[in-house]
């Protein structure tokens, strides 16, 4: 930008010429200090978690005696979520699987890929993901395809022969 | 590397040049401080358009959801908070210095021949920025922009003639606010009035260029100067100045959030925002078929004066030291705004409503009806907890976990006898209703009470449901209103009256058909705490 403003360079004295660049410095100072107070909370507003007070509620998802030993059943239940300022009440899906007489895995019902619903294939005793071909031992594991882990599960309890679950869930 | 970046970009677009051209234009040389202020308006501007497109991003603009989107975004995200109130006190801000800024350019004379359209292009400017201030008002939805805004378009619909073309382009067909005017606020705010902002602005700035900064006299013989770095670095300055008073204000001050929007709520008292406050108290002075002169015939007649300003003083430029006529009508309408404003803050009676009360987080068990707290008591007073323990594994289920599914009679027949070798019940029938009801019915916030309600407030509850006030007051949402809603009893009665109540009631409000109740001691001191403490 010099070459236009040669003309007027040639007229400055020193002492304007400190004049101006003390302008310019406080300019440039000020500028980025406002930038910097708008940019830094919009960021932390953006990114941050929100400090939500409203605990995750254990819901009754199944009567244990209904599953058996072994075969995986895809359970439906209610359950509430917080959703930004909501709390929705909502449907939702596990696989679970009994273990034996008291244990219980409930496995959350995406695959740990890219999230699609998998579903148990009763004649290859695994369970498939349709979107990229992902398996899964009935112990969760990976047998083939990308999924980068084995299947995540929900923190479960058996209280008085009901099968609860928890809203939180456990990566492997 | 940078330079030829640089170059390219120059000689693509143009862009330096461009920049070089904006930045060294000629100013007068007497331009200097009191020319900052449109700068700073242009800024503000700016500040608004980014602190809403932040708020936009987890605001839910229905008022179904706007109320507790707001709220989520001042109690649960980091800088939530900031960023409401950068809005909100931007907002008054902007239009200080919008009036500012027109008032130094009204003192000079700056809109003199050929300045004219620049000066009508900024009175259209103050009245977008005043529209902002209007339709924002009604966004947070609670009390205060529920009701304001119920006013606001109650005068819109005096208009002559035009009244009910302008109460159905509110989207208020028959006066009400609900989710059309609701959806006509939010989309004037954030779509009509931003881009004819930019547009608005745009011309200003470009009418600003075509006839330069005003000079004054003495400018005639004196070289020109360039507009970087000194008047920015002046610019600069106000700006940051101005921006420092925001921030400050955004944290120190408490923005304002009342309770939800209740258009049944006739203890509240409607005001507009503090620089509508004028026009409020105006409309005092006149009564009845005049009213109209106060709430719409003076306020378009000052706007058309404000336009025709150019047009009305068309004497040549003097010093403004000379312009006394200027000076006084600039004063005269500050000190007639002060003293209004002034005047309506006076008479304006203390708020039954804090202004902050939508923010204050309030214990489940303040906001459950009384049966649900009472019901809460009579479980542990039945022992039901022995069987039935909150949160861990028993003889009977969880009831924290899951409602229960029982029909009310197999309920009422489980409570008569829970199991062979109980004992009879000691709770009467009402009372094991309440519980039937409770256990099948019961909602988050009544499991939140269960766990966390003090016992002494239980017990005001019990004896609240047991002498069943519910069936002539309202508490908490529930119960018939022949007599008064108890809800915020604190706010205007004492300990001392509610207890002298109970015992005669006609002593202390005559006419009241409410019979006289002769509590225990121990009960009276329980309902009566228990009231105090349920908030409006």
């Amino acid at each position: 930008m010099c070459d236009h403003t040669g003309f007027m360079e040639n007229q400055e004295t020193p002492q304007s010429t400190t004049r101006r660049s003390f302008y310019s410095a406080v300019i440039a100072g000020l500028g980025t200090v406002i930038g910097a107070a708008l940019a830094v909370p919009a960021a932390a507003y953006l990114l941050f978690k929100p400090k939500s007070d409203r605990k995750a509620q254990w819901v009754d998802a199944a009567e244990l005696n209904s599953l058996q030993v072994g075969k995986p059943e895809e359970v439906v239940f209610r359950r509430s979520r917080v959703d930004g300022w909501r709390v929705v009440n909502e449907k939702a899906t596990a696989w679970v699987v009994r273990t034996d007489q008291q244990n219980v895995v409930a496995y959350s019902p995406s695959c740990t890929h890219l999230g699609c619903a998998y579903h148990w294939d009763d004649a290859a005793k695994n369970f498939l993901c349709p979107c990229h071909t992902s398996t899964f031992s009935v112990e969760g594991k990976v047998l083939s395809g990308p999924a980068p882990r084995p299947l995540d599960r929900f923190v479960t309890r058996v209280d008085n022969g009901k099968l609860l679950i928890s809203p939180t869930i456990q990566k492997a | 590397m940078l330079k030829t970046i640089l170059d390219w970009l120059e000689e693509r677009t143009g862009i330096a040049s461009a920049i070089h051209h904006f930045l060294y234009e000629d100013i007068p040389d007497s331009a200097g401080w009191h020319q900052v202020l449109g700068s700073v308006a242009m800024f503000a501007f700016l500040t608004q358009a980014v602190t809403g497109v932040l708020l936009a991003f987890n605001y839910a603009p229905t008022p179904g959801d706007a109320y507790d989107s707001l709220r989520y975004i001042v109690t649960e995200l980091t800088g939530g908070r900031l960023i409401r109130g950068l809005h909100h006190w931007g907002a008054s801000l902007m239009i200080i210095v919008v009036v500012l800024h027109m008032s130094q350019v009204f003192l000079w004379g700056a809109y003199k021949k050929p300045r004219e359209a620049t000066w009508i292009v900024g009175c259209v400017l103050l009245l977008v920025t005043l529209a902002y201030g209007l339709t924002g008002y009604l966004l947070p939805w609670d009390n205060r922009a529920y009701w304001g805004t119920v006013v606001t378009t109650q005068i819109a619909s005096q208009a002559p003639g035009a009244g009910p073309y302008i109460l159905r382009l509110l989207g208020s067909e028959g006066g009400a606010i609900g989710v059309v005017t609701f959806a006509r606020f939010y989309a004037v705010h954030v779509l009509l009035l931003p881009p004819l902002t930019m547009l608005l602005i745009s011309v200003h700035l470009i009418l600003v260029r075509k006839h330069g900064v005003t000079p004054t006299l003495d400018d005639q013989d004196k070289p020109k100067k360039k507009f970087y770095p000194e008047q920015v670095f002046k610019d600069t300055v106000a700006t940051f100045l101005w921006f420092a008073v925001l921030v400050g204000m955004a944290i120190l001050v408490k923005v304002p959030l009342g309770r939800t929007a209740d258009p049944t709520d006739i203890s509240f008292i409607p005001r507009p925002e503090w620089y509508f406050l004028f026009l409020f108290q105006m409309l005092k002075v006149f009564e009845g078929p005049l009213e109209i002169v106060g709430s719409l015939v003076l306020p378009t007649l000052a706007i058309l004066t404000l336009f025709l300003v150019p047009f009305i003083d068309r004497a040549k430029l003097i010093s403004i030291r000379r312009r006394t006529g200027a000076i006084a009508i600039v004063t005269l309408a500050a000190l007639g705004w002060a003293g209004l404003t002034a005047r309506a803050v006076a008479t304006t009676p203390p708020s039954t409503e804090s202004p902050d009360a939508g923010l204050a987080s309030v214990e489940a068990w303040r906001m459950i009806p009384a049966e649900n707290l009472a019901a809460i008591g009579y479980f542990s007073k039945g022992n039901c907890g022995s069987c039935h323990a909150l949160g861990k594994s028993g003889t009977g289920p969880d009831l924290s976990v899951s409602p229960s599914q029982k029909p009310a009679d197999w309920l009422m027949t489980h409570f008569r006898q829970p199991a062979p070798t109980s004992p009879a019940t000691q709770l009467t029938g009402l009372q094991l209703k309440a519980v039937a009801a409770f256990v099948a019915k019961r909602g988050d916030k009544d499991v939140e009470a269960w766990t966390s309600a003090p016992p002494a407030a239980v017990e005001g509850a019990m004896v609240y449901h047991t002498s069943q006030c519910g069936m002539c007051h309202e508490l908490n949402g529930t119960g018939q209103k022949v007599g008064p809603p108890l809800n915020g009893l604190s706010d205007h009665r004492a300990r001392e009256w509610v207890q002298g109540h109970f015992a005669e009631p006609a002593k202390f409000s005559p006419g009241s058909t409410m019979p006289p109740y002769k509590f225990n001691s121990h009960d009276l001191d329980r309902i009566t705490s228990y009231l105090l403490e349920i908030p409006k």
